[in-house]
Order: structure tokens, then sequence, then C-alpha cells
């Protein structure tokens, strides 16, 4: 008969790394395919540390970070917000931060559900594997930070931090969403920095250059050829690659936010599986080792406990909604999934003939690996998952004075409440969608950029006023913002706002 | 399987956010800044230790991002259903949007959405406002240091730090060391050598069992034995060291007295009073590091002069004259029945728009010369006034050119020129 590894709460090292080899043992017979783990013990304070820079264990300074700090801090210190009693790392090792003050119950949890969990999401999910490179991002941040700082001794706070305060205000526009980057590497950066340095500058002096190519006809050609020849979704790097009045280390600035928010960008995509697949393995994980014996009823108690709160999902009606529970969706998808390959029923044969009774690991381990949220709802959400969280569709139409139930969990309904719950996850539908349409390359060198209405849904006025301030102090002219409904112009944003000056860069 | 590698960070990297912090109080120092400002109105002036809460307007720094607005067409999937059917229609709320149509920006509970509230320091906070009293650099440090203590001798200790090692009292500790316990042996030693001399200067025995060949050698390996032992002996040891100790004691804790003299005829306007309470606040914050126990007594006056306690000081309006000898009598009656300078530094300030009933400024004069002077420490005086001086003012000089030690005056019409009344006091010493 095994012994439970520990009882009480009291955690030591040596137990960390008792619980961390049977966790990992578990993990590796469940065919878990994870990157070395560093587990970091760190106090409260240290926490809010790591919560307010974003998740990013080295940063570069700004204020807002020390907003977020500030805000997490009183929010710790009355209690009303308990910490986030994880964070992890995607990179190489994997990092993941246990709090001193946590019991040995929840430090086992967070092992299993971030040093396994979410690692073995970051190595092996389609998108991580295409945008981010987990063993080169840590090096990344430590050169974003020396230059920053390098920029702030050498032009100032304020100069360093304007440029910063645009650029967060565009990170959103700042990813490629479809084109594959090449992944960052900071020595490669430090490399290239420099050539970058000199050579993009007369890039961008090419593109700018006012003499008349030579030739007869081409007047009017040129007058007509647009630039960019086709319309470019990644806001921060167009304005990296061609703003006319940016310094080089402006731009470098430019490229610094531009490639973490591309880093982060799988993150946002992939909330709901990777919350779901990490919350699946910690419970999976946990209660093999009850079954082991490893652990006694005590911790078990204690465990499910806290589980039952990750994945406490409000009803819309209840003061504490705020939208749907990651944790909870993924969740539940991934356990029905296994449901359906160990027992499954009539209605899953009939909705999933491919996966009710197969094999659950190979299963599970497919759907990680090659959707992100939207594609992961639209494929597996289950009628079952959709009747146990009650989930019903409402339409809001401009011009209806009243709401509309849609869909319902039931037979009529599943598809389209499946359906729309994915679109509700694809970020392009969330975001608004901003291109950089025209350039007057020839005459006022004014930016215009386009937004695609879906489904009628305009830009919030004052935002949008707000965010073309910093959109002008990176591009240094005039910039138009017009909202499109097909193909019709309904709202027309300027900055400098008309009337204004012409050309406020200096 | 041991591929995870557990670390203890917790010694390292403490207060990282340090610096974005101080970005974030660097970018806000106006809201804070009155924040600061409406605190030292509201507070007592012997209350400056501690911070304060500040809030901005969430307008103010929420970062900007493009996001969608009211409008168009939405549909939106929601947990928890518990009657509706497809079809169901539901009254919109009146006036316009209403919930269900936003993502995840619906803040809608919760307390004090709209300001983002915040706490900081009390270092922050008269470092805020020393700021706007533009403090030299070391004095804002001799006010925010928090020892009002000295270290005194107090005998020597067996551990310490090598800048505290008493070299004499070391060595002497060695030394005694080195004879106590080289001394039984040196004895020994010296027998054994007597021994071996005797020894060998006996014939030898034929009999081998008593060969004093062995038994020499038996004594010379004693002998050499204990040299070595003795060889061993440190010169110095860690149980010699002794070093210098000191105790933490409050300095001399005598007492101070200070008084506010303050003119609240009508023309002292509630802004030249939080003007002449920031110059009361630097007296306190002053005495406070330098006595360990410091009365004040506020004295207002208009055409009379009453002691009052600080809220009626501050915040009661008075019209009438002015005859400002009224409170230098008053404080003068005070001091001879409650503060024998023998027993109490006496430290005053007087804030006036310098308003006097003309007669009156001569007497004053004398008052301060012959009287008050002879008994404070120091005197120091503020006309708060954009307009020309008049009789107070001249007979005020002609007292400080007979007491430039100890009385000093500045015309003012802001806080930031309140310090050059004090330079004198904030001077360093030497001792």
């Amino acid at each position: 008969m095994t012994q439970p590894i520990s009882s009480g709460s009291d955690w030591s090292f040596e137990l960390i790394e008792e619980y961390d080899r049977q966790i990992a043992r578990i993990a590796a017979d469940f065919g878990l395919d994870t990157y070395p783990n560093q587990i970091e013990v760190i106090s409260a304070e240290q926490m809010m540390d790591a919560y307010s820079s974003v998740g990013m264990p080295v940063g570069y300074h700004h204020w807002s970070f020390g907003k977020q700090f500030m805000a997490t801090q009183k929010g710790y210190r009355r209690g009303q917000m308990g910490l986030a009693y994880e964070i992890v790392i995607n990179s190489n090792p994997c990092i993941a931060y246990l709090m001193e003050e946590n019991t040995m119950m929840m430090q086992a949890l967070v092992i299993a559900h971030a040093s396994y969990g979410h690692n073995s999401f970051f190595k092996n999910n389609y998108l991580f594997r295409s945008w981010t490179d987990a063993s080169s991002i840590i090096d990344y941040l430590m050169f974003a930070r020396n230059y920053v700082a390098e920029c702030e001794e050498r032009y100032g706070v304020e100069e360093v931090e304007a440029i910063l305060d645009s650029c967060h205000a565009l990170m959103n526009q700042g990813v490629d969403r479809y084109k594959r980057p090449a992944p960052i590497s900071a020595e490669e950066e430090r490399r290239r920095q420099k050539e970058r340095e000199e050579y993009r500058q007369q890039q961008v002096n090419d593109l700018w250059r006012t003499i008349p190519e030579m030739g007869g006809n081409d007047g009017d050609e040129a007058r007509q050829r647009r630039f960019p020849a086709e319309p470019q979704e990644n806001l921060l790097y167009f304005i990296e690659k061609n703003a006319p009045l940016l310094e080089t280390w402006q731009r470098e600035l430019v490229r610094i936010v531009r490639k973490i928010a591309q880093y982060f960008y799988p993150q946002r995509q992939t909330q709901v599986m990777n919350e779901g697949w990490a919350s699946f393995w910690h419970y999976t994980i946990v209660h093999r080792m009850y079954e082991e014996g490893l652990v006694d009823d005590g911790f078990m108690l204690e465990f499910l406990q806290n589980h039952t709160a990750v994945i406490y999902q409000p009803p819309f009606d209840s003061p504490y909604y705020s939208g749907l529970n990651p944790y909870t969706l993924g969740f539940s998808i991934y356990m029905d999934l296994k449901r359906m390959c160990e027992n499954p029923t009539e209605e899953d044969r009939a909705w999933f003939p491919d996966i009710a009774g197969s094999d659950w690991q190979q299963t599970l381990d497919f759907a990680m690996r090659n959707f992100k949220d939207e594609s992961f709802i639209l494929q597996y959400l289950s009628p079952k998952v959709m009747r146990d969280l009650k989930l019903f569709a409402i339409a809001d139409e401009e011009g209806d004075d009243a709401y509309e139930i849609k869909a319902i969990h039931d037979d009529r309904g599943y598809r389209r409440v499946r359906e729309k719950l994915a679109r509700q996850y694809n970020l392009s539908y969330r975001d608004p969608n901003i291109q950089v349409w025209n350039v007057n390359t020839r005459g006022d060198r004014s930016l215009l950029l386009r937004h695609t209405r879906v489904d009628g849904i305009p830009m919030a006025d004052d935002d949008t006023q707000e965010v073309l301030k910093h959109v002008h102090r990176l591009w240094g002219f005039d910039v138009v913002l017009e909202s499109v409904d097909n193909g019709e112009v309904m709202e027309r944003y300027r900055m400098p706002p008309e009337g204004g000056s012409h050309n406020s860069a200096a | 399987m041991g591929m995870s590698h557990v670390v203890d960070r917790r010694l390292n990297g403490k207060n990282k956010s340090a610096v974005n912090r101080n970005r974030f109080l660097r970018r806000y120092r106006k809201h804070i800044k009155k924040a600061v400002s409406e605190a030292v109105h509201n507070r007592s002036i012997t209350d400056m230790e501690q911070g304060e809460q500040v809030s901005i307007p969430n307008e103010d720094i929420q970062e900007p991002v493009f996001h969608h607005g009211a409008g168009g067409n939405r549909e939106m999937v929601h947990p928890g259903n518990k009657e509706f059917v497809a079809g169901d229609r539901l009254p919109k709320p009146p006036g316009g949007e209403g919930g269900g149509s936003g993502e995840g920006q619906a803040s809608d509970q919760g307390e004090g959405m709209d300001e983002f509230v915040f706490q900081i320091t009390q270092e922050e906070f008269l470092n805020f406002l020393f700021d706007d009293l533009e403090l030299p650099f070391l004095v804002r440090k001799k006010l925010k240091s928090a020892d009002s203590y000295q270290y005194v001798h107090a005998g020597f200790t067996t551990d310490g730090t090598p800048a505290k090692l008493n070299v004499v009292r070391s060595l002497r500790k060695a030394y005694a060391r080195r004879i106590s316990l080289a001394g039984k042996r040196r004895r020994r030693i010296r027998e054994l050598e007597q021994q071996i001399a005797a020894l060998e200067a006996q014939p030898d025995s034929d009999d081998p069992a008593f060969s004093k060949g062995r038994q020499i050698e038996a004594l010379r390996e004693e002998r050499d034995e204990l040299k070595r032992q003795v060889k061993r002996i440190p010169w110095i040891d860690e149980i010699d060291l002794r070093y210098r100790q000191h105790r933490r004691e409050p300095k001399p804790s005598t007492s101070a007295v200070m008084f506010c003299l303050m003119d609240v005829s009508g023309s002292m306007t509630q802004v030249h009073k939080d003007i002449a309470k920031r110059f009361f606040i630097l007296l306190y914050l002053f005495l406070q590091k330098n006595y360990k126990r410091i009365e004040v007594v506020f004295i207002r006056h208009h055409t009379a002069a009453k002691e009052v306690d600080e809220e009626e000081f501050f915040y009661s309006r008075e019209t009438g004259g002015t005859i400002v000898s009224s409170a230098l009598k008053l404080m003068h009656r005070i001091i001879e029945e409650r503060y024998p300078p023998d027993d109490w530094n006496i430290y005053a300030a007087q804030a006036s728009d310098g308003d006097n009933w003309n007669d009156d400024s001569p007497i004053c004069r004398r008052l301060l010369q012959e009287k008050i002077l002879p008994l404070v420490q120091y005197y120091s005086y503020v006309e708060i006034t954009p307009h020309e001086h008049q009789a107070l003012w001249e007979e005020y000089e002609a007292v400080q050119a007979s007491f430039p030690d100890r009385f000093a005056m500045q015309q003012l019409s802001d806080a930031s020129e309140i310090y050059p009344v004090f330079r004198k006091l904030f001077e360093p010493k030497t001792a």
C-alpha cells in the first residue's frame, strides 16, 4: 500500500520535488510532451510583479505596468481579489511560479496545471509552434529591455514613453494574422539590428523620394498606383517600415512592441483551449494520484473545492456574470470528448462518428494540437455540453426594440449556438477589422486607414479619435480612418480633426 | 522525468515594479500634487507622518485601443438559460443601448469604477509636499530620515562587523588565550628537557629492559608532540575578537514648543492661510526630527489675540483691524506661565499679510528685541502679500539686523518661497 506523499498543508522544497516527480511520471504515462520545467517559488509581492508585467518575466519599464501593479496590489491588500495562483511562461524551459503562501495541495495543483498542462500546450499547439520561439523569448525580452533603457538614457524617458504609448494603443493591430513570421531570435535581432539601422532609413527615403521617375509616360500611372499595393492589416509593421519621419531608434521600438504582440497573439487565440487543457490535466492527474494512494482524503477535498471554484460558471443573470468562463468551457469540452470516447451515446455517434468510441488520449491530443478557440469550438462543442451549460443565442439588432432569442440548447438550436459561439472567439470578429488602405505618397503624405464593418457594427467614437492621435504621432502626417459598410463610407475620423493644421510633425 | 528544476526565488528581485510605479507617479504628478495639497489642507500640521489616498478619474489613465461601439447587429451566446425558447422577444431597456450588446466591457458592478484609487506612501507624500516647498535635496533627506536616534558606546561584544573591530582588545585577548593554552605545555616541555638531559648524563644500563635509549626516545616524543601543539595554537583566534558595541538611544530628549502666530483679519484669505499652513508644517517637521516632545501653541489675532485650537486657527473667519503686538504680548505671557526657557526650546513662526495698525509696529519691534528674542531659538516671519511693504516690515528689518542668527523673514506669494526663512535652521551643523 502506497503512503500519501504528505499530509497537512505545509510544503517544503523536498515535497515539491517529490510531487513534481510523481506528476511528471503520470503526465508521461498519459503521453504529455513537455518542455523541461523551471518551477520558481516566489512571494506574493513578486507574484504581483509578475502579474503586472503581463506575464513577461523580463519587461521594459513603462508606466502602464506600474498602474497595473498598483491596481493588483490594492485589490490584493483589500482582500478583494486572490492572486492568480498560476502564471506560466511560454519559454523553454517552461517557467511556472508557485506562490509561497500556497498550501501543499495548491502547489501540486499548479504544477499539474501549469508545468504539465500549459507546458504541453505551448509545446505542441500549432499556433505556438509556428508563431513563437520558446527557446529565445527570454533573450529577446532582455534585448528589448536593454534597448528601451538605452533609448531612455539617450533620448529621455518621456520621448520613449510617448512612442511606447502609441505602439501599445496599436498592439492588437500589430500582428500578422495569416502570414507566418520568422521566429524571434534575440541573437539574430542584435546582429541584424545594426544592419537595419543603416539600411532601413535608406529604404524609407527611397519611398519618399520626390524626384520624378525617369521616362515619359509613367506620370498618370504613378499617380494612380496605390501604396501599399494591397491593403495591409499589420499597422505597426507598416509604420515601422514606412512612417516617413520616425528616427531609427523609434522604428526599433515599434518593432519591439510588434514582436511582443505577436508573441502573445497565440495566447489570445487559444484561451479556452489552453485553460481547458490545463484544467483537464490537473483534474485527471490529481485523480490518478488519488487512485494510487499518493494523496489523502484531506488533499482531495481541498483540491475539489478549488477545482470547482476555478470552473464555476455563473449564469447570465447572476450579478457575478462576466461572460463565459474559458476554464469552464474548455474543461467541459475536453471532458466530454473523453466521455464520448469511453462511453458514447447514440447522439454522440450521430454527431461525432469519428470520435465516439475512439482512443481518448489520441483524440484529445489531436484536438489540442490542431485548432484555435474558434475552430475548436466549431469542431468539438457537443450538444451535451451545450445542454450542461444551458447555452442560448440572443440577437441584438439595430432598430429592433427587443432582443430576440435565436436559438437554445435543443435539437433546433445546437448548430446555431455552436456557430455563433465559435464566431465570438474569432479575434478578427472581436477586434475591429482595420487595414492600411492607401498613402498619398505624392501629395500630403496622409495615411488612410479603412475599417470594414461586420454586421454593421461601428467603431467606438471617443477611443477611435484617441487612438488616431497615437497613429498620427507615429505617422507624422494626417491620418484618416474611414469606417465602411458594404463599400459605403459610414463615418470618417481624422487626425488632426477637420480644419486642423496640416503637418504637425516636428 | 527529473527534468524539472525547482528554484527558490523569494529572496531576489523583490520590488521589481518599483520603477514602473515611479513612472506612473511621475506621469500623474499633477493629480497627486492636488491630492497632497488637499490633504495638507485637511490634516493637522502635526499629522504629516502618513501616506495619502489618491484618486484619478479613470478616463485620464485609460489606454485607448480600437474597439467596437454600440450599434449594428450582434448575436451573442450566454450560459444559464432557464425558460427561454427560440423566438422569445425581450424588450430592450429604454434609453438606448442596454446590456447584452457589449463584449466583456461591462463592469457594471463594484464600487468606484470611475476612479483609479491608490495609496501613496508617507515618503512619497512628503516628496510631493517638499516639491511644493522646493526644499533642497539635503534638507529633504534630513526631514525624511526615520532615525531620530543616536548611537552611544556600550562596551564590547564578541561579534560585529569588521569595521567595528577593536584591535587592542582583540590582541590582548589573544595574548591571554595563548598564555593559558600554551603555559602548561611549555612548563611540561621544560620538565621533559631537564629529564632528557639528566638521563643523557647518566651511564647506560646493560639490562635492555632499563636501557635509557628507549626512555629518552619516549621523552623526546612527548616533548616534540607538545612543541607541535604549542605551535598549532593560533596567534589570533576568532574567539579573541572584540568589537565595539553601540546601542541606539533616543537623542537628548529635550522638549520644544512651537508658537504659531497668524493674522486672521479680513484681508487674510483662505489661500493665504493655506500657504501659511505649509509654513507652519515645515517648522513642525524640523522640530519633530530634533526634539522628542513638541507642543504647539496657536495664537490668532486681529485687534486682540487669542490662544485657540488648530481648527479654529486655520478655518474660522474674523474681520476687523490688526494689532500685531497683541499676539506678541500673549506669546510672551504664555512663555512666562508655561514654558520656562530653561526647560523648553522655543520656536515661533508668524504669518501675516503685513497689515498693522501703524503706531503698533514700533511696539512690536521693541517687544521682539527686548522680551521675546532673548528667550527663543528661532523666530521666523513670513509676509504673504504681493503688495508694497508697510511699517511692520521695516520694523522687522531692524529686528533682523540686531538678531541675524535667530530671526528670519521673507515676503512670499507662493509656498515655494517659504524655505529660505528656515535656511539657517537646516544648515548642516558642525559639531
